[in-house]
């Protein structure tokens, strides 16, 4: 057991399972490199459910509207199915994060799971809002899962394509003023989507861009909809929507065709200030709030002389000395935390698994964080400040009470500690769990500790 | 009884910066210790011109279209509230709300993200400033000892971030371990300083929390769920303003609370009297009549301040919503306020007259307005 086997468990990986160390230990790097040799695996929806595609969405959202708009016409409408509706959206939501969750407890590909739980932060869409809701779950399936280790472009063009995106960020209703269906109807353009191309996805806030250029790319988003009939997964260039003519975006023309706008969004994403944006949030994530100038220097230098290969960046991570240090100084996320939580303890275990599952859920949430849920489409904070406050933190030791006094009595509480932490586990938090007054109390501790907050 | 004095000059010729310096001015007459300051953040961007629609302005409801709000509750001929305001409006008949429009940040471009920052450290651009200007007015007011500034919010917004101590709360979902537990959970946080101060004042917060909150509204139900308004789905925000108020009113409780609002952002299906900024700004409305019940006399003592990081634009978008704008409308509400005026060098929502020829001017810097609330309540 190494102290950078540790490490790689807890600061790249979810938390350390028991014997994960062990096995991290013997190679730490090429366990973590070995783990992402191939695009993250899919989560198994929670028994007896099933997923549905961006397309199947599109028409199961379709044919809802079609059906109170029938029912309204035959004045049929039951007597709440608005609140309906959404409690069977949001349902529906919760049961693809729980999927996640039990993936997250269990898989021995952690630092890919990592991955797509950092890309999801960054393409944001926000079951927040209700028109998302229950996109949100294919997003990731079909957006981040797959692109992980493949063109940060190709990403950002899935991301760009995808009705949960086109819906969250109202692009499917922007209309070219000039467009035929624009004369026709008077309706315009929505610059949401074409802004926050640029400001979070890929040149970042302070990438250069002017209003003009944020103008430019909502023209050239026009059109790019969704496909009523769920085929191209629910994805549709509508060229009667469209602006038409040329526009210029950071100094390059391109004209008003599909072509044009992928174009647009391939160029922005290979943009040197994307590599700088990127390598920044990467940097933040894995190795520090703020990271050393030399290691985003390094990611963004893979960034660009690799055009954007994410499989080439998270190698730099790993290679970077500076995400070895010893301290642990980053505060986990709420999601974090009780992913870490779980897999210490062996979680979900017995014949209530589901109930487990549904129960971390439920904790991240009080904690303040609901994943694929931020309030904005800046994604959830990944600095430790976020996660301190008073109440975070009084929150975070009262599910370590809880969670410990659910365990069966049996727990061997320094045992799990050795396992789970190994060189980690502090002098001090094995006195005070030595001291605890049962094992239960023990465990608590050990979640508490700061070693186990911080990654 | 207090005697109340509120002066407010708009220095026509002055620029930003003077504005920042002098223009917005109030003050109250009873004891520091007594006064109580609530921020309101209102993230996403609050349209000005459905909150508080210029219904007199000639041009209103052209360039407004399917979004002018056509029977709003007037306040002085030319301005209105949204009908569904209507505790801001019985605030305002009882001269206990200040209303602005075209009142802005210094912040001139869109991001919601930069504009945030600007309004949170009131610096006068984004990332200028690390810490939040309500944090630094703490110390000067020997209030930076983590018992006198309040989040109501898991961790403090940036707007009471730095230096000086500030403490949190949110309503109790998970049951409370005992004083001993935590006292050895203490001793695991003697090296983690940031962990241990953090411990310590929600515990501080929790203890004064058990005592002001005589409201059963405020526990878990039975199921154990908390009392909805914990920020998951948008929902009623009203169980956070009432615990605020509460702990405000507290005689040993915090002087200064931050609440953080969001669901502003209404680029779509934006919607008019009714409708989903309708159903936010009510909900909003009840939180503030809530907020001024909880707490009770010491409302005549407090200033409740209401901001978002930008307005949005004067032209409907094609989703039937407004995108991000500059000038907007901003609120000073509370008992110490003297209120029953409306605040706005109004120029007109003529295309010649809006800013990039799309959004209301910021003729006022709503750091004025914010120099003003921090100078009034303890100046």
């Amino acid at each position: 057991m190494s102290l950078e086997g540790a490490i790689a468990a807890h600061r790249f990986g979810l938390g350390a399972r028991a014997g994960e160390i062990d096995r991290a230990s013997r190679d730490p790097k090429n366990w973590l490199k070995t783990q992402i040799n191939m695009p993250a695996d899919q989560p198994a929806p929670m028994p007896g459910l099933s997923f549905m595609t961006g397309g199947e969405l599109v028409v199961d959202m379709r044919h809802y509207q079609m059906e109170r708009r029938d029912a309204k016409r035959n004045g049929t409408v039951p007597a709440d199915p608005v609140k309906a509706f959404f409690q069977s959206r949001v349902k529906q939501f919760i049961d693809e994060l729980a999927a996640r969750y039990a993936l997250g407890f269990t898989t021995d590909r952690p630092f890919a799971e990592r991955l797509v739980w950092f890309w999801s932060n960054h393409f944001v869409v926000s079951a927040m809002n209700p028109r998302a809701t229950t996109f949100v779950g294919a997003f990731e399936r079909e957006v981040i899962r797959p692109h992980i280790t493949g063109k940060f472009e190709d990403m950002v063009l899935a991301a760009m394509s995808h009705p949960a995106m086109l819906l969250y960020l109202d692009n499917a209703q922007s209309i070219g003023p000039d467009s035929l269906a624009g004369r026709r109807s008077g309706k315009g353009r929505n610059e949401n989507l074409g802004r926050e191309l640029m400001e979070l996805y890929t040149l970042g806030v302070d990438g250069g861009y002017t209003q003009a250029d944020v103008i430019a790319m909502a023209n050239l988003l026009t059109g790019w909809t969704i496909d009523p009939t769920g085929d191209h997964n629910g994805f549709m260039f509508a060229p009667s929507r469209h602006q038409p003519g040329t526009v210029t975006l950071r100094g390059k023309t391109y004209g008003g065709s599909l072509d044009d706008g992928i174009r647009a969004i391939r160029d922005l994403a290979n943009d040197p200030a994307t590599a700088r944006h990127v390598a920044g949030k990467l940097a933040t994530h894995f190795i520090a709030d703020n990271p050393p100038p030399a290691s985003v220097a390094r990611l963004e230098k893979t960034f660009r002389d690799t055009g954007g290969d994410l499989r080439a960046l998270a190698h730099t991570i790993v290679d970077d000395p500076a995400a070895w240090q010893p301290g642990l100084n980053k505060m986990r996320t709420p999601v974090e935390f009780v992913t870490a939580g779980y897999r210490m303890l062996g979680l979900p275990k017995g014949d209530n698994s589901e109930k487990q599952i549904r129960g971390a859920v439920a904790a991240t949430r009080l904690m303040g964080e609901t994943p694929l849920a931020p309030p904005a489409p800046k994604g959830w904070p990944d600095t430790s400040d976020a996660w301190c406050g008073p109440d975070a933190v009084l929150t975070r030791i009262e599910w370590a009470k809880q969670v410990a006094h659910a365990l069966p009595p049996s727990v061997d509480a320094l045992a799990v500690a050795a396992s789970a932490l190994g060189p980690l586990l502090s002098a001090d938090t094995r006195t005070v769990m030595a001291r605890a007054e049962s094992q239960a109390d023990a465990i608590a501790f050990l979640i508490a500790s700061p070693e186990f907050q911080r990654r | 009884m207090t005697t109340r004095r509120f002066i407010l000059k708009t220095m026509a010729a002055a620029g930003a910066l003077s504005l920042w310096d002098a223009p917005i001015r109030y003050a109250f007459a009873s004891a520091p210790t007594e006064r109580r300051l609530v921020v309101v953040i209102q993230r996403g961007a609050l349209d000005g011109l459905a909150a508080v629609p210029p219904h007199g302005d000639k041009d209103y409801e052209s360039v407004r279209g399917s979004l002018a709000i056509s029977n709003p509750l007037d306040l002085d001929g030319f301005f209105g509230l949204h009908p569904v305001l209507t505790n801001i409006k019985a605030m305002y008949d009882a001269k206990e709300a200040a209303i602005f429009h075209n009142i802005c940040s210094p912040y001139r471009d869109r991001s919601h993200f930069d504009g945030q920052n600007v309004l949170e450290t009131g610096g006068t651009g984004p990332h200028i400033l690390q810490d939040g200007w309500l944090n630094r007015a703490l110390k000067p007011l020997n209030m930076a000892d983590g018992t006198h500034a309040l989040a109501v919010a898991q961790t403090a917004p940036l707007l009471l971030s730095g230096p000086a101590q500030t403490t949190s709360w949110m309503p109790e979902v998970l049951p409370a371990p005992d004083e001993a537990f935590m006292d050895r959970v203490k001793l695991l946080y003697a090296r983690d300083p940031v962990l241990l101060a953090s411990l310590d004042s929600a515990l501080g917060m929790q203890g004064a929390a058990m005592t002001a909150m005589d409201d059963p509204s405020m526990r878990p139900g039975p199921d154990g769920k908390p009392p909805k308004g914990n920020g998951a789905y948008g929902g009623n925000i009203t169980p956070l303003f009432t615990g605020a108020g509460k702990l405000l009113a507290a005689a040993d409780g915090p002087r200064i609370a931050v609440l953080d609002t969001s669901g502003w952002d209404t680029h779509f299906n934006q919607g008019a009297a009714d409708g989903q900024l309708a159903r936010r700004l009510q909900a909003f409305d009840t939180a503030l009549d809530a907020l001024k019940t909880a707490l009770g006399p010491a409302w005549s003592k407090t200033a409740v301040v209401m901001a978002t990081e930008f307005g949005r634009t004067v032209h409907v978008n094609g989703s039937g919503g407004t995108d991000h704008g500059t000038g907007g409308a901003a609120f000073l509400l509370g008992g110490a306020v003297a209120g029953g005026k409306m605040h706005a060098e109004w120029t007109g929502l003529s295309t010649a007259a809006l800013q990039d020829g799309r959004d209301q001017p910021p003729r006022t810097d709503l750091r004025a307005l914010f120099k003003a609330c921090w100078r009034g309540t303890w100046a």
